[in-house]
């Protein structure tokens, strides 16, 4: 069943998909075919295998299922401190 | 870009892994007073305080710097910051930890982030801040953009088979 949720994007998967966020309907069956989808559409580049991925403000699995109102944001590697 | 308002710790760790008073993490869009938060961790209790200062260096891989820019995602920022903190509390033989970490521009000096560990004695109050500091750079969603003196710039996604920088554009068509 198709759910809608928003995706953010920071960093160079910003600059990549040329946008901050968007709204998406999706049926896709865990957030890792999400990401192959949203690879699909905008040109994301990364291999998933280099990225994490953030649900709702904490760290998740990328077998999990999206929900309706989830807030999706995939994770390029953190080069903070 | 997201962030938080500048110098506002949060307390929540999460269930049973409330910090103590004078610790929190924090995002701040301005300049980080380290005296300030020096003097909010003062305990008569305390034998050792123990601070990291990261600051913004003029040069990277070869390359001059001119200043960078930070970005955070601060929904997560903050609940990773948050659990580090919790972490080194349960490791550690701690009073306080305190970490702050700057977003937005940023010149050459200036402090990007600062981590305060207080304790009754030396020993842990060290390995906590090499811990803190270490898990923050690791794990807390924080990306740097480094605006180079030639007038580029790119951002920095170091990590294996990555390099330091952001894949290459696939080519056209």
């Amino acid at each position: 069943m198709a759910v809608d949720v928003t995706i953010r994007y920071f960093a160079s998967l910003r600059d990549r998909a040329g946008i901050n966020d968007e709204q998406v309907r999706t049926g896709a069956a865990d957030l890792a075919a999400l990401y192959a989808e949203r690879d699909g559409s905008l040109g994301l580049g990364w291999p998933r295998e280099h990225l994490r991925v953030s649900v709702n403000g904490a760290f998740a699995d990328w077998a999990r299922v999206p929900a309706a109102g989830d807030e999706i944001v995939f994770i390029p590697p953190v080069s903070g401190g | 870009m997201s962030v938080a308002m500048a110098i506002k710790p949060s307390l929540d760790a999460g269930p049973g892994r409330r910090l103590p008073a004078g610790s929190g993490f924090a995002l701040s869009e301005v300049v980080i007073d380290p005296a300030a938060l020096r003097a909010a961790m003062a305990d008569p209790c305390a034998g050792a305080f123990i601070t990291f200062e990261g600051w913004v260096r003029n040069h990277h891989d070869g390359r001059a710097v001119a200043g960078l820019r930070y970005e955070s995602y601060a929904a997560l920022a903050n609940n990773e910051g948050t659990a580090i903190l919790a972490e080194a509390m349960a490791r550690f033989d701690l009073l306080a930890v305190h970490c702050v970490h700057r977003v937005g521009e940023l010149a050459v000096g200036e402090l990007a982030v600062w981590v305060g560990v207080s304790a009754c004695h030396r020993d842990g109050a060290f390995d906590a801040c090499r811990f803190v500091i270490d898990e923050v750079k690791a794990r807390v969603p924080v990306w740097k953009y480094e605006h180079y003196v030639e007038g580029d710039g790119g951002w920095l996604h170091p990590g294996p088979g990555q390099g330091c920088c952001a894949p290459a554009l696939p080519k056209p068509g």
